[in-house]
């Protein structure tokens, strides 16, 4: 079996690479290791309503689960600051159902000619003097081994196939955040995405993300911040009986984050890597839709101009360049701002929240949080002074 | 290590956290290669759910 591209993995990133390299003529395989795409769900499903119009993905009523009007932060002591969805930079907008987003994404892959395996691990890389020549796969009791001029890594948080490439993603525990989500019923519905700060999820957030009937109530904490096995429950059960004591479980959604700086590398011989798998997760806000659907875009266009030109070195570079320049650094100066916000309390945390609550700001950012708080809580000022 | 399979929600958690990328997740299987394991425990740790045990 030979072809000109594999993508390894369904998500948004494989499918958008995988249909962006067909429109450009390449022949094009993805091979999934679940029975169904976008199964099971591992996201908290919120994504800018702003971002999929640039990319150019249109809403379907199918994945659209509720219009979100803005976020609300919540402090430890229980006070909030409202962000409408501009104030929000964009970062809510609607709520959806991944699993539907996933198979519509990969559905498009298909009109666009693109082979889909299902059920078939990889678990190698051909690799032969230097270059990346293909993948090896059990597929429904048989190992395979499938060539390609390309591979391209859209194999999720995981991310083996860049690692077996020779490309470090590894992470340290700073900057890796386990999370568990309950999809809940019996609970009040809202209009806004709600993010709870603090001691309630150490080096994290919890969230309440509202859909019609249900809402995902999740919460991540830093790997670092970790003391017992099996915390990230313990965090998630206690902030439920808190919040929703009658609310009712119909999905459990487990899943890890990434939250680093960029990294230094996400192109080989023959090979490259996009969205979760590259790391290009916001360290931040833990958003990836956006970014693995703009980073699958430029690689799927790379990889047709590599494919023309039946050139798989020099050309894959263009896709570090396109996609550093285009995030390169929003994703390090939020990092950044991730470091220094998992290194505050929860009496600093009432401050910031009390501050943007008083504070009439047309866009967050670091520098408008900044002056709120030189004008209200001077003191604190030197505190955050790292965050510039 | 070993797996409680009651537990595990075969999410990748520790798949992608392992520094020695010893771990690997087929569809409802976790399989540990213990020749790469360096017993870091990060694994046991990151697990959302606890389903994991240093052995």
């Amino acid at each position: 079996m030979k072809y000109d591209v594999v993508v390894v993995g369904t998500g948004p990133a494989g499918s958008r690479t995988a249909k962006i390299a067909a429109d450009n003529g390449c022949s094009v395989l993805m091979i999934e290791k679940r029975q169904e795409i976008g199964v099971p769900v591992r996201c908290g499903e919120g994504v800018s309503k702003a971002g999929l119009k640039q990319i150019g993905i249109q809403p379907e009523n199918s994945w659209i689960a509720s219009d979100i009007k803005g976020a609300r932060i919540y402090a430890p002591n229980g006070k909030h600051v409202l962000l409408s969805e501009e104030q929000a930079g964009g970062e809510v907008g609607y709520n959806i159902y991944r699993d539907i987003f996933d198979k519509s994404l990969a559905k498009q892959a298909g009109k666009s000619g693109v082979d889909i395996m299902l059920k078939s691990s990889v678990f190698d890389v051909i690799k032969e003097s230097g270059k990346i020549k293909g993948v090896k796969v059990k597929s429904m009791g048989k190992n395979l081994e499938i060539k390609a001029d390309v591979v391209a890594a859209a194999d999720g948080f995981e991310s083996q196939v860049g690692r077996w490439s020779g490309i470090d993603t590894s992470l340290k525990p700073n900057d890796v955040v386990p999370s568990l989500q309950y999809t809940m019923t019996n609970i009040d519905y809202t209009e806004y995405n709600d993010f709870y700060i603090g001691s309630v999820a150490p080096g994290g957030y919890a969230w309440v993300f509202p859909k019609e009937n249900e809402a995902n109530v999740g919460l991540g904490v830093q790997l670092s911040k970790i003391e017992e096995r099996g915390d990230v429950k313990k965090y998630l059960d206690k902030f439920v009986e808190k919040k929703f004591p009658k609310g009712k479980i119909v999905r459990i959604v487990a899943g890890c984050v990434s939250a680093c700086a960029p990294i230094e590398k996400t192109v080989g011989n023959g090979v490259l890597l996009v969205g979760d798998a590259a790391r290009q997760i916001d360290p931040l806000t833990g958003g990836g839709i956006l970014n693995a659907l703009i980073c699958g875009t430029i690689a799927g266009e790379v990889i047709g101009n590599a494919v023309g030109k039946q050139e798989f070195n020099e050309t894959l570079k263009w896709y570090e360049k396109k996609w550093r320049d285009k995030l390169e650094d929003k994703l390090y100066r939020n990092w950044i701002a991730k470091e220094k916000a998992t290194t505050l309390n929860d009496e600093t945390f009432n401050k910031i929240i009390d501050t943007l609550s008083g504070y009439d700001f047309k866009k967050v950012s670091t520098i408008e949080i900044l002056k709120g708080i030189n004008q209200k809580h001077p003191e604190l000022t030197r505190e955050l002074e790292g965050l510039i | 290590m070993k797996v409680d399979k009651t537990k595990c929600m075969y999410c990748g958690s520790c798949v992608g956290t392992c520094p020695e990328n010893a771990i690997f997740l087929e569809e409802t299987s976790i399989v540990f290669n213990d020749e790469l394991c360096i017993k870091c425990g990060l694994c046991e740790k990151v697990c959302p759910v606890g389903a994991i045990t240093m052995g």
